[in-house]
């Protein structure tokens, strides 16, 4: 974990609100998908937590949606802008647990750390089954990286523009699996929790600090509180109290 | 070579600069960036005779140059504080910290005080009376003067440590309030804690805070908690560790010529966790510039 500047080497709206990011610097301390760094956006105190979507020692990816003037602000940035970025941050999914038949599920923008879950689990020789989750036909999120590595995600669409019509429990409903990996809005956590047999959840909270100190993102679990930035943002199924 | 060195009842510090409570907890976050040994001292995460888990989420809403906190007290209790964060911080930090205790009730901070006057590596006590953030307690303290001294006093007869009470910015006139802890014994005064504020998310038409209003921290409180410091500064002949949105070298020094003897770095930590480190290595820099060889020289100069 350090404070560091990253270059900013493309910035591409992909969807609607949706940008899709990638920097270049010493990405190296990354050590498991589902972490995320946190942005200082000029003109803004605190920094914005985004997932990383994909990685390698030198470069990072993120896809993110703009929901407020900061990250309007940070898809504004320019290829050659430097990047005051604190990272890795958070403890990410744990991939030695997933069970014999795993299956990834994220709704809307809980698509960036499934997907790099999805790569590292096909890298290590696995080949998960994807279910992504959206409103409408017009919020799908392209799939082709999942293509390139050999998935077809299932898609959901709330009213059926794309895909199956309804949420991405019904989608569940046609999977052979035993283990899940999630991440999305908390209502859509909870609905794949209650149906999963075991698996791991990818959870979001406003955050000041990121990395453990200010308690603004404490949770209650089965072990006590929790720091959704620093012992999470992934809990295990068996510890999450709703 | 300029001297960053200050005295604080009887304690030297090798430089003014301590991160503030709340802001740092027990250090261990801080100690995988730098070497906390550069630090004049560390005040820790408020701490309560129960442990509490503290506030609902969000905790945490952004403004303009600074930001609202209601985390509400989260900590482990004193009795894991003192058998454990304490002592972990002790192989991280080898100088007398500063033990930031509240309570709802005397005899809690009574307690609390009993147990960090035993706690070798705490050198201060500093008595929150000012968290804004749980209800029935802590800010209630410090609103009024009498309450102010009777927690001090209280605090004063059960330790021999030097105790500074922490004092809220939310009153009509704080001079009254630190000169009645003054009085009652106190060794010094902290200040200031945060300005209660409130945000609403404008879609949602609600506050942003699940518990509505927080503490508003930041560089944008900074002219408030000078001129704070200047005022009571002038009323009382007990030291100051001054505090409020504190991000630089320049900062601090402007914070010593109000009259503070040492400072606290609150918010900065959260965004640049560098932050403290950055500005004690920039403080030579910064008094060489102007002309200040002894920063203990500067104490409340300003009139």
């Amino acid at each position: 974990m350090k404070k560091q500047f990253l270059v900013v080497d493309s910035v591409r709206n992909i969807q609607n609100d949706i940008y899709f990011m990638n920097l270049t610097g010493d990405c190296h301390e990354i050590s498991a998908p589902g972490q995320f760094i946190n942005i200082h956006v000029d003109g803004f105190y605190l920094r914005r937590p985004i997932s990383i979507c994909d990685y390698d020692d030198g470069h990072v990816s993120l896809v993110f949606k703009t929901v407020g003037p900061g990250t309007v602000r940070l898809a504004r940035a320019k290829r050659g802008d430097l990047l005051d970025v604190l990272m890795p941050l958070g403890n990410g999914f744990d991939v030695t647990k997933c069970g014999v038949r795993p299956l990834l599920i994220c709704g809307g923008i809980g698509l960036p750390p499934i997907f790099s879950l999805a790569r590292t689990m096909v890298a290590a020789g696995r080949k998960p089954q994807v279910i992504c989750g959206f409103n409408t036909a017009s919020d799908v999120l392209p799939m082709d990286k999942f293509r390139e590595l050999g998935i077809e995600p299932v898609i959901t669409t709330i009213d059926g523009s794309e895909g199956i019509k309804g949420l991405v429990t019904d989608a569940m409903a046609g999977a052979d699996y035993d283990y899940v990996f999630a991440c999305g809005p908390e209502p859509m956590l909870k609905a794949v929790w209650q149906l999963a047999p075991d698996g791991q959840f990818s959870f979001e909270a406003r955050m000041a600090c990121g990395f453990g100190a200010c308690m603004g993102c404490s949770c209650r679990t089965k072990y006590g509180y929790k720091r959704i930035c620093k012992d999470g943002p992934v809990l295990f199924k068996e510890e999450i109290i709703w | 070579m300029v001297d960053t060195k200050v005295q604080l009842c009887g304690i030297t510090l090798d430089n003014p600069v301590i991160p503030a409570s709340g802001t740092f907890g027990f250090g261990r976050e801080f100690a995988e960036f730098y070497d906390l040994d550069v630090l004049g001292s560390i005040s820790i995460k408020g701490t309560t005779r129960e442990p509490r888990y503290g506030n609902p989420l969000p905790r945490i809403a952004e403004c303009t140059d600074g930001m609202l906190n209601s985390v509400g007290l989260q900590n482990p209790g004193i009795e894991e504080v003192c058998k454990t964060e304490l002592r972990d911080l002790a192989q991280l930090f080898h100088k007398p910290v500063v033990a930031n205790i509240s309570g709802f009730s005397l005899d809690e901070y009574v307690t609390c005080a009993e147990a960090m006057n035993s706690a070798d590596n705490v050198g201060i006590i500093e008595v929150n009376v000012s968290c804004p953030n749980v209800h029935s307690g802590g800010m209630a303290f410090g609103v009024d003067p009498d309450s102010a001294a009777e927690v001090t006093a209280a605090v004063r007869r059960v330790t021999s440590k030097p105790v500074f009470v922490k004092l809220s910015p939310n009153v009509t006139d704080i001079v009254p309030i630190a000169s009645a802890c003054e009085a009652a014994g106190a060794d010094g005064i902290s200040l200031i804690n945060t300005l209660l504020g409130m945000r609403i998310d404008l879609n949602k038409r609600k506050p942003v805070l699940a518990n509505k209003m927080g503490g508003f921290s930041g560089p944008a409180i900074f002219p408030v908690a000078v001129r704070m410091v200047y005022q009571v500064a002038c009323a009382v002949d007990i030291p100051i560790m001054g505090m409020g949105g504190i991000s630089s070298a320049r900062d601090v020094i402007e914070m010593m010529m109000a009259g503070a003897t040492a400072v606290q770095v609150g918010a900065a930590n959260l965004v640049d966790p560098y932050a403290c480190k950055t500005i004690i290595e920039t403080l030579p820099a910064t008094m060489e510039e102007l002309a200040i060889q002894r920063l203990e020289d500067i104490i409340g100069v300003v009139k």
